[in-house]
């Protein structure tokens, strides 16, 4: 081929460079689960923890369009039998208060920037 | 060698649409990505499934009785409603107001004539006035604002793209819209009720959130009396038996608009 | 073809680059604009839509123009607009993709975008502008290309085609027909809900788009020596004329309608807009302006023998062209929204950062039409 040697030359740079996320991390430790603040005055969350790791994001666009579109406001968990409402503020922030110990701690390590903030109120956040 | 790939190509795209079939199909029969009960595509009214709690109508309404209004009642009112729901205090024309205060005139228009009488109100209330015929959910492009099957209109602050179309197709001027970010114009934040972002649009909900805890709306409870709400379709309700009792106009109701609240003049 | 576009004179790269310049400006405005919301622009609550909307509106029918090419062409085989009908589609398809730029300049929410599509409503206008806009982009950009490469490979373009090229013709009357359906089904608004918007809303295409085309010819004709043929313009021209005619007149209509009629809330937009209303009138002088530059244009083009001669020809285009894009650009939103449903006013004059944005996306507009341009005139002259 033409200029062969430039194009492995590039080839090989461009390499390189895609993978330096992996190879830069060999040998340090691996993904570690951030520490999260646990609520202080309740035991159990509307789900399991595996399911709220897994689903909150889903469950919290369900009961947006739930509530909103449906005017739908009461969740019953099928953990705990109880019957929470549908709401980030009045449910999930009653328990886990502080948004920067908590939410923002995955968020941040996963570099997700949710929009939810954008208006729902954070009580402890500079909305005070 | 040519024509092998252009028939491939031919037949590729056609195997594209082909099993892009069930897809759309099923995108269609979810209400186009949104919840099952949005209905196929059309503006239709949106079924509300309230808890055991929950106040219920076929059909809410409004009567404002324009005699008992008085200045500290519509400073009340416009006060709660503001303050529960964090409508930011801009100043300018780029404002927001979900519920104030404005002359009869300004109200009624060409209905208005200067002989009224020296002891009528000069002003009332001017809000949305859920109309059973909306022309703002007529034109939303993406269902942001729709119309419940008790009649509210009500606003998805999370579809809204800003388009301002629905401002446009409001023959009363209810909406209104973020021009920028509202959160350094609230005074105090009601914990319990979200802002706004910036471009989106919004308008008085008829307390929905509070009438799904078997509440009245804010506007209602500091009205000592002036402001009364209730089901239109049911004949023994506080609301039909003060329209039965007394004349009540609405505003420009020739628009066809068929609006749910009524002025006691 | 597209190669034709990347070797020019140096005139060519300094107005590309221009463009360029003036596209960035337009880009750090709409920075602005994304960071601190709309409220840089000049809208109100009571005037919640303003320039850009306006701008869409009016560009609208400039896109529509092409089918005033077509029609002569396909339906009544009028051979002698072959030569500038690829000008006249491309044209359509810079005026589209404007169009939509200053849609989504419009919006306090782009990047919820999608909605749009994720949840079609078809009864709302604002869904079927979007279908007919991009099916109207996606048909001009389909017929353009393939006939100019069946024209440079000195073939009949296939057969095919010739569906699409007749769908563009009642496509290019619905573009504009649902953009004033946009306007003349809302209720409260008393300056729009009127019978012959849609009408006068395809005069005024018709007379501003051919009028634009005309123009656009004579400064491709300057710096490529592009020729468009004896008589075609002069041709266009009567196209122009005999349609901002029909325009003024529909406008008489209304002003006779609106003041037999003696109806308060429908004579207010006129009056705000021609004499002020209870002392509020900055668009007043801007629409005498364009009431005078289109009487004037119409005097001087409805002359054939002034259509035959170049600077006359070209007066007469830029009076009508600046006439109906005040009335369109200006006097429909001004109109429409003052004084508002309470019979409040509040003016509406535009921001610097937002005509800002507006001179940057027409730069973009201007440089998708001068490369297509350049590939169009530069196929012509290959074949020559």
């Amino acid at each position: 081929m033409y200029d062969k040697n430039k194009i492995l030359i590039g080839l090989a740079v461009f390499v390189v460079f895609m993978t330096y996320p992996f190879w830069n991390n060999i040998g340090s430790a691996a993904y570690q689960r951030p520490e999260l603040e646990k609520p202080k005055n309740a035991k159990d969350c509307v789900e399991s923890v595996e399911f709220m790791r897994a689903e909150h994001m889903a469950m919290l666009n369900n009961w947006r369009d739930e509530v909103v579109r449906g005017g739908e406001h009461e969740y019953h968990s099928t953990a705990s039998h109880q019957v929470f409402q549908k709401s980030l503020t009045k449910t999930c922030i009653k328990c886990h208060e502080n948004k920067a110990l908590f939410c923002d701690k995955c968020h941040a390590t996963v570099a997700v920037n949710p929009y939810c903030w954008d208006c729902h109120v954070d009580p402890k956040g500079d909305m005070k | 060698m040519k024509t092998l790939r252009r028939d491939f190509l031919k037949i590729a795209a056609v195997a594209a649409l082909g099993w892009g079939v069930r897809p759309a199909s099923e995108l269609l029969a979810a209400g186009g990505g949104g919840t099952a009960r949005e209905g196929l595509l059309f503006a239709s009214r949106h079924t509300v499934l309230s808890g055991p709690n929950a106040l219920k109508a076929s059909r809410w309404g409004m009567v404002i009785d324009t005699a008992k209004l008085t200045d500290e009642i519509v400073v009340d009112v416009t006060n709660i409603c503001h303050t529960t729901h964090n409508v930011p205090n801009i100043p300018g024309n780029q404002n927001l107001k979900w519920i104030w205060e404005t002359s009869m005139e300004h109200l009624f228009l060409d209905n208005y004539h200067e002989y009224q009488p020296e002891t009528g109100a000069k002003s009332a209330l001017a809000l949305c006035n859920h109309c059973d015929n909306p022309p703002c959910v007529r034109v939303c492009p993406t269902k942001a604002t729709f119309q419940r099957e008790d009649g509210i209109v009500m606003m998805d602050f999370h579809r809204c793209i800003g388009c301002r179309y629905c401002m446009a197709g409001c023959p009363y001027g209810s909406r209104s819209f973020n021009f920028k970010d509202p959160r350094p114009f609230i005074e105090k934040v009601d914990l319990n009720y979200p802002t706004r972002a910036m471009g989106v649009v919004e308008k008085c909900e008829f307390c929905a959130e509070r009438l799904a805890e078997g509440k009245m709306p804010s506007c209602v409870e500091v009205s000592a009396g002036a402001i009364t709400f209730g089901d239109l379709d049911d004949p023994e309700s506080d609301v039909r038996k003060l329209l039965a009792e007394r004349f009540s106009i609405r505003r420009s109701p020739y628009l066809g608009t068929k609006p749910c609240v009524y002025y006691l003049v | 073809m597209l190669e034709k576009a990347i070797n020019g004179s140096k005139i060519y790269w300094g107005w590309i680059a221009f463009l360029l310049l003036l596209m960035s400006i337009g880009a750090a405005c709409y920075w602005q604009q994304l960071s601190l919301g709309l409220t840089i622009t000049g809208m109100s609550r009571d005037v919640s839509w303003g320039f850009y909307i306006a701008q869409f509106t009016f560009l609208v029918g400039v896109a529509a123009s092409a089918v005033m090419l077509v029609i002569p062409k396909y339906l009544h085989n009028y051979q002698k607009f072959g030569k500038i009908l690829i000008l006249g589609e491309f044209n359509a398809v810079a005026m589209v993709i404007l169009c939509l730029l200053f849609i989504v300049a419009d919006l306090g929410s782009p990047q919820r975008l999608m909605n749009v599509l994720l949840h079609p409503t078809p009864n709302s206008v604002l869904f079927w502008d979007m279908v007919v806009l991009n099916g109207y982009l996606l048909i001009n950009i389909l017929v353009g290309w393939v006939t100019l490469e069946a024209e440079r490979k000195q073939v009949a373009p296939p057969k095919w085609i010739k569906f699409f090229i007749y769908l563009s013709i009642p496509w290019a009357v619905s573009i504009h027909t649902v953009t004033a359906f946009l306007y003349c089904g809302l209720p409260g608004r008393g300056y729009w809900l009127t019978a012959v918007l849609a009408a006068r809303f395809l005069a005024s295409a018709f007379a501003a788009g051919p009028a634009f085309l005309i123009l656009v010819t004579y400064i491709a004709k300057i710096f490529t020596g592009f020729d468009p043929g004896k008589g075609v313009l002069s041709m266009l021209g009567k196209t122009v004329v005999y349609a901002m005619c029909i325009n003024l007149f529909l406008l008489l209509c209304e002003v006779f309608t609106v003041f037999y009629s003696q109806i308060p809330s429908h004579m207010a937009h006129l009056q705000y807009l021609f004499v002020g209303y209870h002392g509020y009138g900055v668009l007043v002088p801007w629409m005498w302006s364009a009431m005078i530059m289109a009487v004037v244009g119409i005097l001087i083009l409805i002359v054939p023998k002034n259509r035959e001669q170049d600077n006359l020809l070209i007066i007469g285009c830029l009076l009508i062209f600046i006439g109906a894009w005040i009335d369109k650009g200006l006097g429909m939103i001004g109109g429409g929204f003052v004084p508002n449903p309470l019979h409040e006013i509040t003016e509406y004059v535009p921001t610097q950062l937002e005509l800002g944005v507006s001179l940057g996306i027409y730069a973009t507009g201007f440089l998708v039409l001068t490369i297509l341009y350049k590939v169009a005139i530069g196929v012509k002259q290959e074949i020559e």
